[in-house]
């Protein structure tokens, strides 16, 4: 395994180089529904790294045992057995950010994010090499969750982690609370981003 | 008549107001990757109506009969060697997840050996998106929209019944099928526009995904003005999906100001 990148290339390039929301456009759906505040943006980016980190490890350790065709379906269980603890896990001690997150706790299951780490990552590594993939992915899914989470809720209430940080008299940009603002924050942090990799590459050339 | 009209607003509330990918954001991993000729996209969307039908039949079916507490498959299977008070109160929903999950990959496994078998047409038609709507978070969704209408409701009558949990699904999948022909039609014409380089694939694509959704928040509001017309007398109860999720409904309770213009609605 020589042409395979060691734990730490794994580690950073999961925050920035190939960030899982800029760069791959995985976990696309959490990233735009949960993303109205920075609390509940930053509950769902822990859970996101308790599951991926969980279910990196087990199927990296498993990894010699995997029949090809059987794989996806070991994944996806592996996937819905640490989301379930985690959903109970939130059901117990945070009730309230429970309720908010509703729906979207359970769909990680079907995240991309995750069962793409397993497929390119886990079933071929290490442990070692696995969960720091998983570290650097999940801090590279949290940086991105809270980027676009501030700028909306910023906006939108023009408040940040319920502290109020613009003038009283902000007029509250209600829609980018609502799910349009989700779209269009994506939209240009994301044009952004190309922006400046554009920039960064004729510069190089 | 009140079934009749709960359906019906279920339908709408499936297919517009709430839409699947305009509204909850599942799906968007299709509606931004298979929606960029009309055709293709077409028939994504009626794959994953098609599909999405049978898996809430699936889950339906199995939440009632094996998963809740006291759930007659479940305890009778515990009655074997459990005591009788604890066999009739077994409750399964931990497993819940797992078991969505598990069905929904098995189903989209058999829906295409079964298409492939005995309707080459449709296969040619849709049959290379089949593999790829297990991991669609649609489906899921809608799996999970009937599980919280079913399990823990305090009030029987209220419990969802299978006519109920298909409509959803049914009509889910059409929304979603509504959303990315629209997607995609708008993409094709796109072809021809000078976009700016780093706005070009995702960027602007989400971006007239934002313009969608603000021309479907129209429909805020449709549902409870036709039940309010057509049952003037009964208290409103109707089991729209907008009172059972209350994520962003404190925003559109009685009037939304959008950058500085007043709106009101209802």
């Amino acid at each position: 395994m020589t042409d395979q990148p060691t734990a730490f290339e794994r580690f950073v390039q999961g925050i920035l180089p190939e960030n899982p929301v800029f760069r791959q456009l995985l976990g696309l759906c959490p990233t735009l529904a949960v993303t109205n505040g920075m609390k509940p943006a930053l509950t769902m980016a822990c859970s996101v790294a308790f599951v991926l980190l969980c279910a990196n490890i087990v199927i990296s350790l498993i990894r010699n045992l995997l029949k090809p065709h059987l794989r996806i379906v070991v994944f996806t269980l592996t996937i819905a057995a640490f989301v379930t603890i985690a959903d109970r896990f939130l059901a117990a001690y945070f009730f309230q950010m429970s309720k908010t997150l509703g729906p979207y706790i359970p769909l990680i299951i079907v995240n991309c994010l995750i069962i793409c780490r397993c497929e390119v990552c886990a079933s071929k590594q290490s442990v070692f090499t696995a969960a720091s993939d998983a570290m650097g992915q999940a801090i590279g899914f949290g940086l991105a969750l809270s980027s676009i989470a501030a700028v909306r809720e910023i906006l939108g209430t023009g408040m940040f982690f319920g502290i109020r940080v613009l003038p009283e008299n902000w007029p509250d940009w209600v829609i980018m609370v609502l799910p349009p603002g989700a779209f269009l924050t994506l939209g240009l942090l994301l044009g952004l981003v190309n922006w400046i990799e554009l920039i960064k590459s004729r510069r190089a050339s | 008549m009140i079934y009749f009209i709960d359906i019906m607003l279920i339908a709408l509330t499936a297919a517009l107001i709430n839409n699947f990918v305009l509204y909850y954001f599942v799906g968007i991993c299709p509606f931004v990757g298979v929606s960029r000729k009309v055709e293709m996209a077409f028939g994504m969307g009626m794959a994953v109506t098609f599909v999405i039908s049978i898996a809430a039949f699936i889950s339906w079916s199995i939440t009632t009969m094996v998963l809740i507490p006291g759930a007659p498959l479940s305890s009778f299977v515990a009655g074997f060697f459990l005591p009788k008070e604890m066999a009739a109160n077994i409750d399964l929903t931990i497993l819940s997840y797992i078991v969505y999950i598990f069905s929904i990959a098995s189903a989209v496994q058999f829906v295409e050996m079964y298409v492939r078998k005995f309707f080459p047409m449709l296969y040619s038609s849709f049959g290379v998106f089949l593999p790829l709507i297990t991991t669609n978070c649609a489906i899921l969704f809608a799996c999970l929209t009937i599980m919280s209408h079913v399990v823990g409701v305090e009030n029987p009558k209220d419990m969802w019944d299978l006519g109920r949990a298909l409509t959803l699904a049914f009509f889910g999948g059409i929304g979603f099928t509504i959303a990315i022909v629209i997607m995609s039609g708008i993409r094709e014409e796109l072809e021809l526009c000078d976009i700016p380089e780093p706005f070009q694939g995702a960027a602007i694509t989400l971006i007239i995904g934002g313009i969608l959704a603000i021309a479907f928040m129209g429909f805020t509001g449709v549902d409870s003005g036709i039940r309010d017309l057509l049952l003037p007398e009964t208290p409103s109860q109707v089991s729209a999906m907008i009172q059972k999720q209350p994520q962003f409904s404190e925003n559109i309770i009685s009037s939304i100001e959008i950058f500085g213009i007043h709106m009101e609605i209802q």
